[in-house]
């Protein structure tokens, strides 16, 4: 496989460019299926604090899967995940301190914006008084202070979406975990959202992992893209973008850019043709 | 411009934008030309009125008999409303008990099943045995219960399994307790359903405690079920339809009332309480 696909591609970033602490240590990560179907496969991965990572690769190729057992929905079937520098809770659970942004907005429907970004708070018996300053900063900060007392399905999408990043950052996550959010949008929605997700970014010094199938995307957003194969889902390559922030537009059009995205879309083609040799093996 | 207009107006009938006014208009006049009509045959065609008493007839005896009737009534609304009442609450209870423990699920569920396709007509006899027919009205209640008890049991059953599964995920991810998953996340979720089958059961509560009476039928009811017996036996048949206009105006309360908390608890939210302008 390395044979045909030769040495012209970065499989991982040398060592110093990210000599940043680690926030989570994934060791020999693997996930199968009930009915045997193998999502995971020996995934080693370390995340450092403040880094913005994308997950790229085909659909199938357990990205989602890696980002539910990175917030602890459902148990790895072998390996393990550290959270190095997180504390322990009464429980034995390390306090994750993260929020998730599904696909969908996953709202309820039956309550106002408020109520909704107010959720995590009120399950962790947080009371409304106590919370309504963190509920107030957290739809600020999505632009969405005027419509608190809204409910879901007079929004649209986009702003459906923009509470559900608010009620992932109302708890005050140190890492951000976000599965496809903006794949349902159209593009301006898209690239809106893409902006002011960076500025936050930015301005609140998270860990963001971000999985995507756009190219495009992962190169505007990531400071590195960890690009994976399906079938057994694995990592193939883990690229640094090395370009400066604040972007914008001005960075979408330039060829740094341009030159990323063939080198992302070239990773991305390896991965999907290493999926499909893996398939007929198996 | 003519077509533009043609269209336009096809397109508001298309929609069902029918205004208001006609809604309730269209079906009283209708309602009112029937009854003449019915009038008007009966004195034409001189129908005998221990056949087809006239609706004047019947008005009649509504307001001479009110005083027989206006306490078999409120006998008839209180087994109802009991057995409505005890429906709801077993139905809820069990409901919560199914969605808690599969073991709960899977043992009792069959025998819901049972109890509700076994014929009520078939069971009262033995109902009445059991609780003496010195206290039939126990008897109504628990027969009534039993014809209103399973739609709100299915209909909640289900609904508490109808939760989207995304947010499952996200409450699993804030390590929501099991009483909070019930109360903030099911128990919504199953709201729309509980409401659905409230309306049948609403329904089926007036039509279980009316049968069970017409089985009951000793002399000691007294509701309206026995006045319809009892006027039939003296083929006093304007005051038994005067009895059925009572029951049919109860039933549509029952509907509208229960209709009207669905509108008011759905109304800010659900796709089936939404006014939508398109």
């Amino acid at each position: 496989m390395d044979a045909i696909t030769g040495g012209l591609h970065p499989v991982a970033p040398p060592p110093e460019q990210r000599r940043v602490r680690p926030l989570i240590e994934l060791r020999g990560v693997s996930k199968v299926y009930q009915g045997g179907t193998v999502a995971l496969s020996d995934v080693d991965l370390t995340i450092g604090h403040g880094e913005f990572v994308s997950l790229l690769g085909p659909s199938g190729c357990g990205k989602s899967t890696l980002l539910r057992l990175i917030a602890g929905l459902g148990a790895v079937t072998a390996g393990s995940i550290e959270w190095p520098q997180a504390s322990y809770d009464a429980s034995g659970e390390p306090s994750r301190d993260l929020g998730f942004v599904f696909q969908e907005p996953t709202l309820m429907p039956w309550a106002t914006v408020w109520n909704n970004v107010y959720l995590p708070l009120k399950l962790a018996g947080v009371r409304r008084r106590a919370a309504a300053d963190r509920v107030a900063d957290a739809l600020a900060m999505v632009g969405l202070e005027k419509f608190a007392q809204s409910y879901p399905r007079q929004l649209s999408g986009g702003m459906k979406m923009r509470v559900s990043i608010a009620r992932a950052l109302v708890v005050r996550p140190r890492l951000l975990l976000m599965d496809e959010p903006f794949a349902a949008l159209d593009e301006i929605t898209r690239f809106r959202l893409n902006n002011d997700l960076l500025e936050l970014w930015q301005s609140q010094k998270w860990t963001v992992v971000f999985v995507t199938h756009s190219v495009f995307e992962s190169v505007y957003l990531s400071q590195r893209i960890v690009v994976m194969s399906a079938r057994p889902g694995r990592i193939i390559g883990d690229l640094a973008i090395d370009a400066p922030f604040p972007r914008g537009e001005a960075f979408r059009t330039s060829t740094t850019y341009n030159e990323f995205c063939r080198l992302t879309s070239s990773e991305l083609h390896r991965a999907m043709a290493a999926g499909g040799e893996d398939e007929e093996h198996g | 411009m003519a077509d533009t207009a043609v269209t336009a107006r096809v397109r508001t009938a298309a929609a069902g934008q029918v205004p208001l006014w006609a809604r309730i208009v269209v079906p009283i006049a209708l309602g009112i030309a029937f009854l003449a009509l019915w009038e008007l045959a009966c004195h034409a065609l001189e129908i005998p009125k221990f056949v087809l008493p006239a609706p004047s007839l019947i008005g009649k005896s509504l307001v001479d008999d009110l005083p027989t009737l206006l306490p078999s009534l409120w006998n008839t609304l209180k087994v109802t409303l009991a057995a409505f009442a005890v429906a709801l609450v077993l139905g809820v209870a069990f409901a919560i008990l199914f969605s808690q423990s599969i073991v709960f699920e899977i043992s009792l569920f069959p025998y819901a099943v049972i109890l509700q396709v076994t014929p009520i007509v078939s069971v009262a006899p033995l109902i009445l045995i059991w609780v003496g027919l010195d206290h039939i009205e126990r008897a109504l209640l628990i027969l009534a219960t039993i014809v209103a008890f399973f739609p709100i049991l299915s209909n909640t059953t289900l609904g508490l399994k109808s939760v989207d599964h995304n947010l499952r995920n996200l409450f699993d991810l804030y390590h929501a307790s099991r009483w909070q998953r019930l109360w903030e996340l099911q128990f919504p979720s199953a709201l729309p359903y509980l409401l659905g089958g409230m309306k049948i059961s609403g329904g089926l509560s007036l039509i279980g405690a009316v049968v069970a009476e017409f089985v009951a039928g000793s002399g000691n009811g007294t509701g309206l079920a026995w006045r319809i017996i009892e006027s039939g036996n003296r083929l006093n048949i304007p005051r038994m339809f005067a009895a059925l206009v009572l029951m049919s105006i109860l039933g549509i309360v029952i509907f509208f009332g229960l209709s009207a908390l669905q509108t008011l608890l759905l109304r800010k939210w659900h796709e089936s309480a939404v006014g939508r302008e398109n």
